[in-house]
């Protein structure tokens, strides 16, 4: 909020897989502030996911229409990496896995890229052996191939080290919850709170609102068909849980009746 | 100031030994092979008559022997213009500054040290002065280590030599083999004695009155029993040929509880021809490792071999190929068993780059009586991109009922969705890239001595640059 220029502002954005003709995204409009965490739910299919990898730059998907700005920037223009730097960061829903090579080594490079300072690498050992420890994996991770026999778990549980490492302005968490238990989706959640700050958004993309219960939303967003139809608090959520995303669907369907 | 005299090729043969004009032409224009060529090499090497015999059997050879009628196109490989020997004297003569630039600028990135570069490029050898040098040298001595150029073996130790060379990989083995067994020249002699472990690899640019990686070099490494022996050759740089045509042979005698491994890798100038036969003879309960990588030319056919002769030997071969735009690596391995209880284990790595084409070629064979013989081959490709080709030629001949073999072959493309992941964090493409196909050599480079792990990725990294458009 500091200069009135949003941390993120999304306009009417339209998006489509190259070769279809029936847009994933129709219309999405959200804005966030520095500070904020934005919870964005929806049922399966709805193009919370597809919102989230556009907005790090996926080359699999067309912009028909609209615009994305990062800190007034045009985010559209950038390419993943540069988005990266800038401050972007997505927590992958399946992160992948690259055999060989070294998660130190990995993210050493990815550090000094964000920071844009060259790190020895003991110095990074040292940085990385704390992350690790935060989302309570042992040090042995950091010479494990990245993701490369992880479980589900540890492999969410890595994005948000990662996360934690790289220190964005602007988090994007895509179903990071789906498939954890609840020790783990605790520490996950520690995580990400601990990482709360005025100079920092969270986007917390989830299908269930039970990681809600850990991460509380400033706002809540309800995507149905490439759309947000609702805004709201903490609240909306609770009643999503309740009710269901038919509730959602039938008002909806009441609204476009009406109209 | 007097200018160095820069001697042209066989002047100074002509100088020394100007009796024998016959074949005054043949070193005046210094392409081609003919009888007289061999035997001039042989003259010239004051070597003993039974090589020099041995050389010109195996040109007969290579005269009879065709082409081989499989594998990569050789059609554009030109004997005639061959110069297939150039006197180490006139080599020296040749200057830093006659090396090609890109060959330096590659020096300069590798961070290669002055006097390694030099040797590499074939300026000048002596490096007898280094002081670690020395002290190997000595070290060596103690142990009864032999570690010299194979020409001053045949001088040196020759029955030694006779007892050995060509017993692995006979002229008549392919036309290559015929071709080096009759033009060769340099490459390392090793003899290890019974019970002697050598504790730091051996490493061609130390050897004693080094000679140029030259393109016909013969090595000849020999373990006594219980022996231990890892020789590095050549080099991560790329090698400057002189000849469009490098046609070496490796040949390593394993006895009993002996072990040997054998690291190289090689990166040829992109218009080379490397065609190289490599193989071991294992005695019982001996281990042979090949560790072979393959950076460079524009052909290389190269597939170490272990014949495992007795019970209880054992032989690896890990073979790395980057094929970049243009090139063929045609490489695999060849595990032969022919006792019983013996166990071997391929592994192959290849990546493709552009038009490059990287294709495994295997073979392995039980004999009647290798029962329980135990081997297993991995094939591992990576493409790098749409044009990028990459095949597999596994043959695999038993006769032997209780064995076990298994063979395992994997085709993976660099992802978008891996690539993006990278990038998400940071990685420009390139780097991301880099780093997959670093991940994927990683259990060669994990192998290395360190220098050399460091120095491939290098030149990885090297080769990749500008494969992202």
């Amino acid at each position: 909020m500091s200069n009135g220029i949003p941390l993120l502002e999304i306009r009417d954005l339209w998006v489509k897989l190259p070769d279809e003709e029936e847009p994933i995204l129709r219309g999405v409009n959200l804005t966030l502030d520095a500070g904020e965490v934005h919870a964005l739910m929806g049922p399966n299919g709805s193009g919370k996911s597809t919102l989230a990898k556009v907005l790090a730059g996926h080359e699999g998907y067309e912009v028909i229409r609209g615009e994305v700005r990062f800190r007034g920037e045009d985010l559209l223009e950038m390419e993943p990496d540069e988005r990266a730097r800038a401050g972007l960061f997505l927590a992958f829903q399946y992160p992948m896995e690259v055999p060989g090579v070294t998660i130190a080594n990995f993210l050493r490079l990815a550090y000094q890229r964000r920071f844009n300072r060259e790190v020895k690498y003991t110095e990074f050992y040292r940085i990385l052996l704390e992350h690790l420890k935060k989302l309570e994996m042992d040090a042995s991770f950091a010479s494990r191939a990245v993701n490369e026999g992880f479980s589900g778990g540890e492999k969410k549980r890595f994005e948000i080290v990662q996360m934690s490492l790289l220190e964005p302005g602007l988090a994007i968490l895509d179903e990071t919850d789906s498939g954890l238990d609840i020790d783990a989706l605790k520490v996950v959640a520690n995580g990400v709170n601990s990482m709360r700050s005025p100079d920092r958004a969270f986007l917390v993309i989830t299908h269930y609102q039970r990681i809600l219960n850990y991460i509380t939303p400033d706002y809540v967003h309800v995507m149905v068909d490439g759309r947000i139809v609702r805004s709201g608090g903490p609240e909306l959520a609770l009643q999503l849980e309740a009710q269901g995303y038919d509730w959602v669907r039938s008002e909806l369907a009441g609204v476009v009746q009406e109209g | 100031m007097a200018k160095p005299e820069v001697l042209g090729i066989g002047e100074d043969y002509l100088h020394k030994y100007g009796f024998y004009d016959a074949i005054q032409p043949v070193f005046q224009t210094g392409h081609g092979l003919s009888r007289r060529v061999v035997e001039a090499i042989s003259y010239e090497k004051n070597e003993p008559k039974w090589m020099r015999e041995f050389r010109l059997r195996a040109y007969e050879i290579f005269l009879s022997k065709p082409m081989p009628s499989w594998g990569p196109d050789l059609s554009g490989l030109n004997f005639d213009e061959i110069v297939y020997y150039i006197k180490p004297t006139d080599r020296k003569g040749r200057s830093w500054d006659e090396v090609p630039e890109e060959i330096k600028r590659t020096f300069d990135r590798l961070g290669i040290p002055e006097w390694e570069r030099k040797f590499l490029a074939g300026v000048g050898a002596q490096y007898d002065s280094e002081v670690i040098y020395h002290r190997l040298r000595e070290d060596l001595e103690k142990q009864g280590v032999i570690f010299v150029d194979t020409d001053t073996a045949v001088q040196k130790y020759p029955d030694l030599v006779r007892e050995y060379f060509g017993t692995v990989i006979p002229p008549h083995d392919n036309k290559f083999a015929a071709l080096n067994s009759a033009v060769w020249s340099g490459g390392s002699f090793v003899y290890v004695p019974a019970g002697v472990h050598v504790e730091i690899p051996l490493q061609a640019y130390f050897r004693i009155n080094a000679k140029n990686a030259g393109q016909f070099e013969r090595t000849l490494i020999i373990a006594e029993e219980g022996a231990f022996v890892h020789y590095v050759e050549g080099c991560t740089a790329p090698v400057y040929a002189e000849e469009a045509l490098h046609s070496a042979v490796v040949e390593i005698i394993v006895k009993r509880g002996a072990r040997v491994r054998y690291t190289t890798i090689q990166n040829w100038s992109k218009d080379v021809y490397n065609l190289v036969t490599k193989r071991s003879v294992v005695y019982g309960d001996a281990v042979m490792e090949w560790v072979d990588g393959n950076i460079g030319s524009r052909v290389t056919m190269k597939y170490p071999s272990v014949y495992l002769l007795e019970p209880g030997a054992r032989g690896e071969v890990l073979s790395v190929a980057f094929a970049g735009d243009g090139q063929h690596q045609d490489t695999g391995g060849k595990a032969i068993h022919a006792a019983p209880y013996t166990s071997s284990r391929i592994t192959s790595k290849s990546i493709s780059k552009g038009t490059g084409r990287a294709s495994y070629r295997g073979l392995v064979q039980v004999l009647e009586g290798a029962h329980h013989s135990k081997c297993n081959v991995e094939c591992d490709a990576l493409l790098l991109d749409e044009n990028a080709r990459t095949d597999t030629y596994p043959y695999i001949e038993v006769n032997e009922q209780q064995v076990t073999i298994g063979h395992e072959a994997r085709v993976s493309k660099v992802s978008e969705e891996q690539l993006f992941y990278l990038q998400s964090r940071g990685l420009k493409k390139d780097e991301a890239l880099t780093l997959i196909v670093s991940g994927f050599i990683e259990p060669l480079a994990k192998q290395l001595p360190m220098e050399y792990a460091v120095e491939l990725n290098r030149l990885i990294e090297l080769e990749m640059e500008g494969s992202v458009g």
